[in-house]
């Protein structure tokens, strides 16, 4: 049915047609397969919307609370679904709220498409009302910006727009229309993009750096993969795992790279980085070659650059060429998309295994269950850990679910103890950490895998920056499952004030809400778990609702999140307490 | 690789579009790297506009620059070169009272001697016109200066290298997918 009136629009599409500026921008998301946006209405935008309301059964329109919310949204859509999410909001605030999404989705690489609206054209400049200079405002935060000021424009710069969204090293685009072009009526055709003379998205394979690459590789006898985001953007989970596999070299991921294979593949150890695991931090600085594949040094990862892995040889395989030598500086650099590298990486490289070298991780993997993990998982004091939680929703999804975290402590245990069997399914804030990016992420990750369980887990601060999207999830009845790890502490912030600034708990502790009042507020099942008697039954009964399922977890107030490098100290000093 | 700062000329091929200046200077922005110099028009290919950018930074500094600015879509390309790799020059023009020129033998000695052109002449002012390095225009500035100088300007820096520049062949052989 979706393939035939799919067919039917192509047709539409394909011979000029006499529509509004409105109804192109319509007919373009159609012809991109967009079939759901969320978005804010308000006044200079609302021709689209009037068009929305004729092709309703087409383009669902989802009407957060906030139009940060609809970029978050789209975000979660994106990153679960591999497809370019869209978000549309008004000229002024409609289009400033959209900022911090739209800067999420630039540095954690998501492809996105917002649409704001914008004063008609005769009144650009003249400080109009509700006009800003969205695109001014937005050019170092989005990948491209444009604004459109005539209706013939529209399909050339949305084919644009979508094809420089998700090509290469995707990331956000913002449109701007003006209120003229949206009314001007002009011979609409639709031709996709398929190229820009000015934009290399996917650079020529090199071979003699593939062949630099398996020379390394060939010879190390420590060596150690830190993978990233770029396998899943990539779609490159199956070349990597078969490389991994092939070569046996233990592979560690950064929070954005998770779940590109599987937790319990026996050459995953683990996660890098401020709160990773103790082995992959350490080893860092012992092995012989680091192989970075589609990830980008972020300092959360390397901690103090001048003793990161100074006594490796380093190879970075990654997409985007600015990023080789940016922060830390490589013996090959092998760009390309890391789908292509890896296939042709694959036969120049020997079968191998690091038995010995695996064991190293084994070992200090041991140490950090001895002094933290134990603690966090099977805890023997009173208060409940954020820990235990998470332990138990992997065993009530059997690690199927798409788990979507906040930012600070929550969002570290999240990633640390979350398991997974499918790629896409550890959806954060990574580079940017956007608290309040969870509860709309999950609504929009919900909805682009709705046959997958999707758990927010989420802290009792960032909660409450979105808490208004509660309103989105009741209205479209979409089925999130939402954890409040709730410690009465904007906890991360209280761990550093404990560490280092000698418990002055400046302005962390927060006086909270009745949370479960407020989620019945808008009609979602809603159960407060303050013992550790109810906790399984409260999760179980959570993860078999149909519904949308709100559940508080009072967990410990004052728990710290180890490991833990401390800001600028290096990855081999890594604290365990 | 080498840390302490030097000139660097950066060239920066673009599609001519609104708001790309915005773009291009943002990436200096964030990295609080003040920009010397910037010009731009229309380069050896049509439809194809140049920037010419001099900054002050050490040379790591301005291949991440040069890195972040090819990122762009709309850049086509852009290179960086110290000054040994390019023919660079500078073009200043002198507004100066005309009672000074007919009445101050000195004046004409000093546009005679500094190669200067005079660009228009009337009644109570001429314009003289002085192209050439940065302490060429500036020697020029502090000999009018005694004898009242009304305006003063200076353009960015113009470059040319004396390597090529491939960017024709780029445009050339693109082909869309």
């Amino acid at each position: 049915m979706a393939t035939q009136a799919r067919a039917i629009e192509k047709q539409l599409t394909d011979k000029p047609m006499r529509v509004s500026g409105a109804e192109a921008v319509i007919r373009s998301l159609l012809a991109e397969d967009v079939d759901i946006l969320y978005g804010y209405p308000g006044g200079a935008i609302m021709p689209i919307y009037d068009e929305l309301y004729k092709f309703q059964d087409k383009l669902q329109h989802i009407l957060t609370r906030h139009e940060q919310g609809a970029t978050h949204s789209a975000q979660g859509f994106a990153r679960v679904s591999g497809r370019v999410g869209v978000a549309m909001a008004t000229s002024g605030p409609g289009a400033t709220n959209l900022v911090t999404g739209i800067a999420d989705a630039q540095i954690d690489s998501t492809p996105m498409v917002c649409i704001t609206g914008q004063v008609p054209r005769h009144l650009l400049g003249s400080d109009a009302f509700q006009e800003t200079d969205i695109v001014g405002i937005c050019t170092p935060v989005t990948k491209w910006s444009y604004q459109i000021t005539e209706a013939s424009e529209i399909p050339e710069i949305i084919a644009k727009a979508f094809y420089i969204a998700k090509s290469g090293r995707p990331g956000p685009v913002l449109i701007d229309i003006t209120k003229n072009a949206q009314i001007e009526e002009f011979d609409f055709s639709y031709k996709k993009c398929t190229g820009i003379r000015s934009y290399k998205p996917v650079p020529k394979v090199d071979t003699s750096a593939l062949e630099s690459a398996a020379e390394l590789i060939n010879a190390a006898k420590k060596p150690m993969i830190v993978w990233g985001q770029g396998v899943i953007l990539g779609r490159a989970e199956e070349e990597f795992k078969a490389f991994v596999e092939k070569t046996g070299i233990p592979a560690a991921w950064t929070i954005m790279g998770v779940s590109a294979i599987p937790s319990d593949h026996p050459l995953n150890v683990g996660m890098v980085g401020m709160h990773g695991n103790y082995g992959p931090n350490v080893l860092t600085n012992e092995c012989d070659l680091l192989l970075a594949i589609g990830m980008r040094f972020d300092d959360r990862v390397t901690g103090s650059l001048n003793t990161y892995a100074k006594q490796a040889k380093i190879v970075h395989f990654e997409i985007d060429p600015a990023e080789i030598n940016k922060n830390v500086p490589v013996d090959v650099g092998v760009l390309g998309d890391v789908k292509e590298t890896l296939a042709k990486v694959l036969p120049m490289v020997q079968a191998n295994s690091h038995t010995s070298w695996l064991e190293e991780f084994h070992k200090r993997d041991k140490i950090e269950f001895e002094q933290v993990i134990k603690n966090d998982l099977h805890p023997t004091k009173e208060g409940l850990t954020m820990g235990e939680v998470l332990k138990l929703i992997n065993q009530e999804t059997k690690q199927e679910a798409v788990i979507v975290s906040d930012v600070g402590q929550h969002q570290m245990i999240a990633c640390r103890y979350a398991k997974f069997n499918q790629s896409k399914s550890n959806i954060t804030s990574g580079g940017l950490g956007t608290m309040g990016f969870a509860l709309p992420a999950a609504i929009g990750a919900k909805m682009g895998a709705p046959e997958r369980e999707v758990v927010a887990i989420i802290g009792d601060g960032g909660y409450q920056m979105t808490i208004q999207e509660l309103g989105t999830i009741f209205q479209t009845k979409v089925p999130v499952k939402i954890v409040v790890l709730n410690n009465d502490f904007l906890g991360m912030v209280r761990q550093w004030q404990q560490l280092f600034f000698d418990k002055r708990y400046a302005s962390t502790e927060m006086v909270n809400p009745d949370f479960v009042k407020i989620a019945e507020g808008y009609h979602i099942q809603a159960k407060r778990v303050e013992k550790r008697e109810d906790l399984e039954s409260a999760v179980k009964e959570m993860i078999q609702s149909k519904e949308a399922y709100f559940l508080e977890v009072c967990v410990e107030k004052e728990d710290n999140v180890f490991p833990m490098i401390p800001s600028g100290a290096s990855v081999s000093d890594v604290r365990l307490s | 690789m080498s840390e302490e700062n030097k000139t660097f000329t950066i060239s920066v091929y673009t599609e001519n579009m609104v708001g790309l200046l915005n773009r291009v200077s943002g990436i200096f922005l964030k990295r609080h790297i003040n920009i010397e110099s910037l010009t731009t028009s229309q380069s050896e290919i049509e439809g194809v506009n140049r920037f010419v950018i001099v900054v002050n930074t050490t040379e790591q500094w301005v291949k991440r620059i040069v890195g972040q600015l090819e990122k762009q879509i709309d850049v086509i390309r852009a290179y960086y070169h110290t000054d040994e790799e390019t023919i660079y020059q500078e073009s200043a023009l002198y507004k100066v009272k005309s009672d000074s020129l007919f009445e101050q033998r000195q004046v004409q000695n000093i546009i005679k001697d500094s190669h200067a052109k005079i660009v228009t002449v009337s009644k109570e002012f001429f314009v003289i016109e002085k192209t050439g390095f940065r302490h060429e225009t500036e020697q020029l500035y502090n000999d009018l200066i005694p004898y009242g100088l009304m305006q003063f300007v200076r353009s960015g820096r113009i470059s040319v290298t004396k390597e090529a520049m491939q960017v024709s062949s780029l445009i050339n052989g693109f082909q869309p997918v």
